[in-house]
C-alpha cells in the first residue's frame, strides 16, 4: 500500500492533436485510484519537465499516435538534466515495432500498443510508481 | 533511521528556501502526505512562513474559477509578481482517484518561472480544500511565493473551510446558477470578503448582480459593504479592476492580516502537537495494547498528553 496514491502526469507532446487515447488512459489510471494530473496535445518538452516537477510525479505517460514518440529520448534527457531521472516514463500509441527497441534503450520504461488492457496499464504504472519513490528516496539520501 | 529521516528533512527545507522549485513540488508531496516526515518538514521550516498573502477562491462548479485565475494571474504577471497556486479538485469517493485538470485553463503560464502551480486531490476530505491545504500554502510561503492564490473545489454552498487559510475570500457567481433565493441562502456567499459575478458578457448577469447587491443591502452586521464585481474571463471586461481590488484589500487589511494569521497560525499549531502526540501513540503503542488499555489508563494517557500539548503550544 502506498502512503498516498500514485501521481501520474498523462500527456501529449508533438504536433498531433488526437487525444482520445490519453483521455482514456488518464480515465482508467483515475478508476485505479491515482491521482492524474492531465493536459491538453501540444505540450513541449520544457513544459513536461516543469509539470514533472511541480506536480511531483512518479510517472508520465506519453500519448503518441503520429511520429512524437521519436522525441522521447529529448524528454528522458531533458529530465535527467533537471534532476529528475526518478521520474519513469511510459508510452501509448502507435509504436511501430523496429523503433520500440529505440525507445527502451533510451530508458522508455514500458510500451503500450492497440489492444493493450487496462489491468496491464494499471499493473505496470503501480509498480513503475513504487520504483519512482524508491529511486527517489536513494537520490535523497546521497 | 528516525534521525535520518530528520536530516532528510531538514535538507529539503534548505533547498526549499534557496528557492529549489523541485524541492517545492517534493515538499508539497510531503505535507500532503501528512506523516512524520510532514512533521519534521514542518518543523524544520517553523519561523519560514507568515510573509506571503494568500487569496482563495471559491463558488459552485462552472462559474469560471480556474478561467478567472488564468486572467488574474496574467495580470499580476504584467507587474512582474511570482504568483503560486493551489488548485484543489475533487476526488473520486469510489476508487480515490482523481483527474486533476484546472490547470489546463492556466496552461498559458507553464512555461513561466514566475508562475508555480500545483494540482491538488480533496482526498475524501469535504469542506471544497484538502486537508493538507494549510500545510502547502505553508511550504509555497517559505519557498518565497509572495501571492497564492487557492482555488477549492467547486462543490456546493457549504464549502466555507478556505476562510481558516486564505487572508482574503473571493466568492465567485455566474449568472444561471440559481434564483433569487440561492442569494439569500447561508453558505459560501457569507465568507466573501468579495463577490464576482463572472459571464457579465450573458444577458442574465446583470439580474444576478443585482440579486447579490439585494442580499448585501439585507445583510446586518460585518461584511455588509463588500462590493459585487462584474467581471468576464473570457472577455477579459472588469478582471483588471477585480485585480486592483483584492491588492487594496489585501493592503488595507495588512495590520489585521498579521493579527488573523497569528490566530490560525496558534490554532495549527495546537493541530501540529495533537498530530504530533498521534504518531507517538501510534510509534508506541501497538494496536493491541491500544485496544487492552483500560478506561483508566486511556484517561491518564490523554491527560498526559494535553498537558505535553499545552507546553508545547506554548513554545
Amino acid at each position: 500500500m502506498m502512503a498516498y496514491p500514485e501521481r501520474v502526469l498523462v500527456t501529449k507532446i508533438g504536433f498531433d492533436g488526437h487525444d482520445r487515447g490519453s483521455r482514456v488512459v488518464a480515465a482508467y489510471l483515475r478508476d485505479a485510484g491515482m491521482e492524474v494530473i492531465y493536459t491538453p496535445p501540444w505540450q513541449e518538452i520544457e513544459t513536461v519537465v516543469k509539470l514533472a516537477m511541480q506536480e511531483d510525479v512518479d510517472v508520465v505517460g506519453v500519448s503518441s499516435l503520429a511520429t512524437d514518440h521519436l522525441i522521447m529520448p529529448d524528454l528522458i534527457a531533458a529530465l535527467r538534466d533537471a534532476e529528475m531521472r526518478h521520474v519513469r516514463l511510459i508510452v501509448g500509441g502507435i509504436i511501430p515495432q523496429n523503433e520500440q527497441p529505440e525507445l527502451m534503450d533510451a530508458g522508455v520504461s514500458a510500451i503500450f500498443g492497440p489492444g493493450a488492457t487496462s489491468e496491464e496499464i494499471v499493473e505496470t504504472v503501480r509498480k513503475l510508481a513504487v520504483e519512482a519513490r524508491a529511486a527517489r528516496e536513494t537520490a535523497e539520501v546521497v | 533511521m528516525s534521525s535520518n529521516k530528520k536530516t532528510r528533512m531538514e535538507a529539503l527545507a534548505e533547498r526549499l528556501r534557496a528557492g529549489d522549485s523541485r524541492a517545492l513540488g517534493r515538499a508539497l508531496t510531503v505535507v500532503e502526505s501528512g506523516d512524520d516526515d510532514a512533521l519534521a518538514l514542518t518543523e524544520a521550516l517553523a519561523g519560514a512562513f507568515g510573509e506571503a498573502h494568500i487569496v482563495g477562491f471559491t463558488g459552485p462548479p462552472g462559474a469560471g474559477k480556474s478561467t478567472l485565475l488564468d486572467a488574474l494571474i496574467h495580470e499580476w504577471r504584467k507587474e512582474g509578481r511570482p504568483v503560486a497556486v493551489l488548485a484543489v479538485d475533487p476526488v473520486s469517493p469510489v476508487s480515490g482517484g482523481a483527474v486533476l485538470g484546472d490547470r489546463t485553463r492556466m496552461g498559458a503560464h507553464s512555461l513561466d518561472d514566475g508562475v508555480f502551480i500545483r494540482s491538488v486531490s480533496a482526498r475524501g476530505h469535504l469542506g471544497g480544500l484538502c486537508e493538507a491545504a494549510h500545510d502547502m500554502a505553508d511550504m509555497m510561503d517559505a519557498a518565497g511565493w509572495p501571492l497564492i492564490l487557492i482555488e477549492t473545489v467547486g462543490a456546493g454552498q457549504s464549502e466555507t473551510e478556505i476562510t481558516q487559510v486564505a487572508d482574503l475570500s473571493v466568492v465567485i457567481s455566474a449568472p444561471g446558477l440559481g434564483d433569487e433565493l440561492q442569494a439569500i441562502k447561508a453558505g459560501i456567499l457569507e465568507i466573501g470578503d468579495l463577490l464576482v459575478v463572472n459571464k457579465v458578457d450573458r444577458d442574465d448577469a446583470d439580474e444576478t448582480a443585482k440579486h447579490l447587491e439585494a442580499m448585501l443591502a439585507l445583510r446586518s452586521g460585518a461584511k455588509r459593504d463588500i462590493s459585487v464585481l462584474r467581471v468576464s474571463a473570457a472577455t477579459g471586461r472588469g478582471v483588471t479592476e477585480l485585480k486592483d481590488e483584492i491588492d487594496q484589500l489585501l493592503e488595507a487589511t495588512g495590520a489585521t492580516v498579521g493579527a488573523d494569521r497569528k490566530r490560525k497560525r496558534e490554532a495549527r499549531k495546537r493541530r501540529l502537537a495533537v498530530l504530533r502526540f498521534a504518531s507517538r501513540i501510534s510509534a508506541g503503542i501497538s494496536e493491541e495494547d491500544f485496544r487492552a488499555m483500560r478506561p483508566e489508563e486511556l484517561d491518564r494517557a490523554i491527560e498526559r498528553s494535553l498537558a505535553l500539548l499545552s507546553t508545547e503550544v506554548e513554545d
